[in-house]
């Protein structure tokens, strides 16, 4: 059933019911905890695995072509900047992989209204913000307009 | 809601619209409404390895105009030049941002430039892709609305060919929004079952492009009368069987190869007959993707699969080995569900590759979508009305799967040219100098009562049974789903009939479709989340018709190994080196198909 919530670790807190892009994550109102409402549109993009703080929830490959045994678990630190992955084969191998996933302090980004206002005579060049600097190259390349 | 730029969709063409916009228009309301959380929406909702469009202008690596040569090439001729070169000489100023604000990048230790996986394809460590660009969007935006889907674009009251906002409701609480919008642009992800997928029951959502592209930025468009261009350019993509693991850093950066089961290298024994289908494009360099494709299908059909990826020999350093699986770990972690759960070793055993079910969408190596105005200093006269990326409804813009035309463009190429409709919808909402479209309150009832219907129909229908899913009088949207996808599949060149059509079979496929268009005004939605699948159905639907549209309207096979018109078995370059067009007139559900010029502005 692709994704499924562990009775026993879900405390219900729900941000894997804001963050599923499927929109199919959600609390059961008899026992309080999550559970996917449909599994046939689960995408097993590990986005609510990632999220849950208690992990909680797993993923059963999909049925009509995984067979059962195995498991593929993720452990996101964002604050590390690192993802780990530990996946387990059907007849007990096992890989783990540890990978960055930012180089830069979350929320670090600037916004765009950081940056000096330009010209508004630059609105109607062909130049996008921070142009030609971050194009690493001296001019906006271009070619005579043909018909 | 009243905004000055409304940006539908916050996947990378959206976001790439909200950092751009911000930037020129410091004083605007730029409001970004989404139907999922932007954090993790869109295509690259899981992540990805790569970045598939980067020239390494700094470096001298490719020119604008080499890429314009190969996306052409890719696509056998028929490309919008113009809008490619724009999205090529922007994109890596892109990227140089996306690795300031953090995207780890790797580099190649010998030459300290990005490592390449292939031309055109440098390797992330891309498992945050999705909430690094999102960031940068929510410091743009004014307000990100998140969870609500969007189901209609309104236009204005006096001008019938000028936007005016959209409108939607919330997922979570049913409150029904409407966003008022001097300029809107459309960034709403192209499409996946529109074709019966390969995996069945349960594993239906394993689809290549995500269960949620659902085909909004067509389904949006159509109904506004915006002209659409090469929907009939669906792609098929070649992938590794059931799992659909992407095949590119495998074959480029890996070096494993494709076999039949025999271990025969099977692509240059179908050249000949390639020729004899396509004529000169069957030497364009590389392959034409949808050639290769072709390739593995005709060996199929003549018994020889499985088909193999090779992967044994390329996996022998620990460094090689991390690449192979992060690859899927970053981007298509059922791939590795797969392997884990079949007991295959990349190390010590090759994988299976199959052709997947076909897909719309306007950014990967395939270009359906609209038709939009081209950047002034380079688009020719007739490619260009007025500003760049804009739709041929005033006001409306397009970025990524949106815009037509413009293939190859993938996560970067998207979130470029959601920068370029983002600069232009600034300059569009300024030139307009306060003149805000108006919006009639009639077409705002007449749309809050359509969009709720389905609500209302399970209401008063479920009362007629016991209980169950068989209904006299409505359908679920999941069954409505699963007859478009059953047409489409048989009609219309899935991968059940090996991709073949020909006219009777589309003719006959469009009447059953516009049965279905008349049923699903009996789609029953037992709760909100079914009211967002009801309407994602009526998106995909409307893009059938406009791919079977297209199809039968296009007299040759351009891309056989996509779709192959048997009644045309041919590439025509004396008929059909042109854009295929459409017009949907929403009063009269007519659909208006004409040909466009190609303009080769390179050479
Ligand atoms: C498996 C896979 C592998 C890929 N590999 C690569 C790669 O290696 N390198 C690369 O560069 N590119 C790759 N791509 C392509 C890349 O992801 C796309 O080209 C890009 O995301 C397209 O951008 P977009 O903005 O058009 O659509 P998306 O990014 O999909 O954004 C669309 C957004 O619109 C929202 N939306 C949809 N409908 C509505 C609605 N009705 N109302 C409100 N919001 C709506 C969606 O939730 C989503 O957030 C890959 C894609 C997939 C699926
Ligand atoms: S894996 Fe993805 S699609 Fe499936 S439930 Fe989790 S977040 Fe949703
Ligand atoms: S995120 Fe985890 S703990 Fe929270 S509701 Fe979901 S499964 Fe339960």
């Amino acid at each position: 059933m692709p994704t499924y919530t562990d009775m026993t670790r879900c405390d219900g807190c729900g941000e894997c019911v804001d963050i599923c892009p499927s929109d199919i994550m959600h609390i059961d109102p008899v026992n309080r905890r999550s559970y996917n409402i449909e599994p046939n549109f689960c995408w097993e993009c590990y986005a609510c695995v990632k999220a849950c703080p208690q992990q909680a929830i797993d993923v059963r490959g999909y049925a009509d072509f995984v067979p059962l045994g195995h498991k593929v678990r993720v452990l996101r630190k964002e604050k590390k900047g690192l993802v780990f992955w530990k996946v387990t084969f059907r007849d007990g191998r096992v890989k783990e992989f540890t990978f960055p996933i930012r180089t830069t302090p979350w929320g670090s980004i600037k916004s765009p209204s950081a940056y000096e206002a330009p010209d508004p005579s630059e609105l109607s060049s062909p130049m996008l913000a921070h142009e030609p600097a971050a194009l690493k190259v001296e001019t906006l390349p271009t070619l005579p307009p043909s018909n | 809601m009243d905004s000055d730029i409304l940006i539908i969709g916050g996947g990378f063409g959206g976001c790439g619209a909200a950092y751009e916009s911000r930037y020129w228009g410091r004083n605007l309301n730029i409001v970004i409404v989404e139907k999922a959380n932007i954090e993790r929406s869109g295509a690259v909702a899981q992540g990805l390895s790569a970045i598939n469009c980067y020239m390494g202008m700094q470096w001298g690596e490719n020119q604008p105009d080499d890429f314009v040569r190969y996306a052409r090439g890719d696509l056998m001729g028929l490309v919008r030049e113009d809008l490619i070169f724009d999205i090529a000489r922007h994109v890596d100023a892109t990227v140089h941002k996306f690795e300031e604000w953090g995207l780890p990048i790797l580099k190649d230790p010998k030459t300290g430039r990005y490592m390449r996986e292939g031309k055109w394809q440098i390797m992330i460590h891309g498992e945050s892709y999705k909430p690094i660009i999102a960031e940068a969007a929510r410091k743009s935006a004014s307000k990100v609305y998140n969870r609500i889907m969007v189901t209609h674009l309104l236009m204005d009251e006096l001008h019938s060919n000028r936007v005016a906002g959209a409108v939607g409701f919330d997922m979570r609480d049913g409150t029904f929004y409407v966003f008022r919008a001097k300029a809107v642009i459309v960034g709403a992800g192209g499409a996946s079952h529109i074709y019966r997928p390969r995996s069945v029951g349960e594993g239906m959502g394993r689809t290549w492009y995500a269960p949620w592209s659902s085909a909004s930025a067509y389904g949006l468009l159509i109904p506004t009368g915006a002209k659409m261009i090469q929907m009939e350019n669906k792609i098929v993509l070649a992938r590794f069987k059931d799992g659909y693991g992407p095949v590119g850093a495998w074959f480029l950066l890996l070096k494993a190869y494709a076999t039949n089961a025999y271990g025969e290298k099977y692509e240059a024994s179908w050249l000949d007959q390639i020729k004899s289908l396509v004529g000169k494009y069957a030497d364009t360099q590389p392959m034409p993707t949808c050639l290769r494709n072709h390739a593995m299908l005709e060996e199929m059909k003549a018994g020889k699969g499985p088909i193999y990826m090779q992967t044994q020999e390329s996996l022998d350093t620990m460094e090689k080995e991390e690449t192979g699986w992060e690859d899927f770990l970053d981007m298509t972690i059922s791939q590795a569900v797969v392997w884990a759960s079949q007991n295959i070793d990349p190390k010590e055993r090759p994988s299976e590759l199959i052709t997947s079910e076909p897909y719309v969408m306007g950014s990967h190596a395939t270009c359906s979508g609209a038709w939009v105005s081209g950047p002034e200093d380079l688009a020719p006269e007739d490619y260009q009305w007025g500003y760049n990326r804009m739709t041929t409804v005033e006001g409306l813009f397009g970025a990524g799967d949106t815009v037509g035309g413009s293939a190859h463009k993938f996560s970067s190429g998207s979130f470029t040219e959601g920068r370029l409709a983002g600069k232009s919808a600034v300059k569009y909402v300024k030139d307009l100098q306060g003149d805000a479209p108006q919006v009639d309150e009639a077409q705002i009832k007449k749309l809050k009562e359509l969009i709720f219907r389905p609500l209302e129909n399970y209401k008063v229908g479920r009362n007629e049974i016991v209980a169950g899913t068989v209904a006299p009088s409505y359908i679920s949207p999941l069954q409505g789903l699963q007859r478009l996808e059953k047409l489409m599949d048989e009609y219309a060149g899935g991968y059940s009939t090996f991709y073949v059509t020909n006219e009777p079979l589309l003719n006959r496929g469009l009447e059953l479709l516009d049965m279905l268009k008349e049923d699903i005004e009996h789609l029953g939605a037992e709760n909100l989340h079914q009211l967002q699948r009801a309407w994602e159905l009526h998106h995909r639907i409307l893009t059938a018709e406009a791919v079977t549209r297209h199809t039968l309207f296009r007299q040759e096979t351009r891309w056989p190994g996509y779709y192959y018109r048997a009644d045309h078995p041919k590439l025509d370059d004396a008929e059909w080196h042109v854009f295929t067009a459409s017009e949907y007139d929403a009063k009269t559900g007519d659909w208006r198909m004409s040909k466009l010029p190609v303009h080769h502005i390179i050479k």
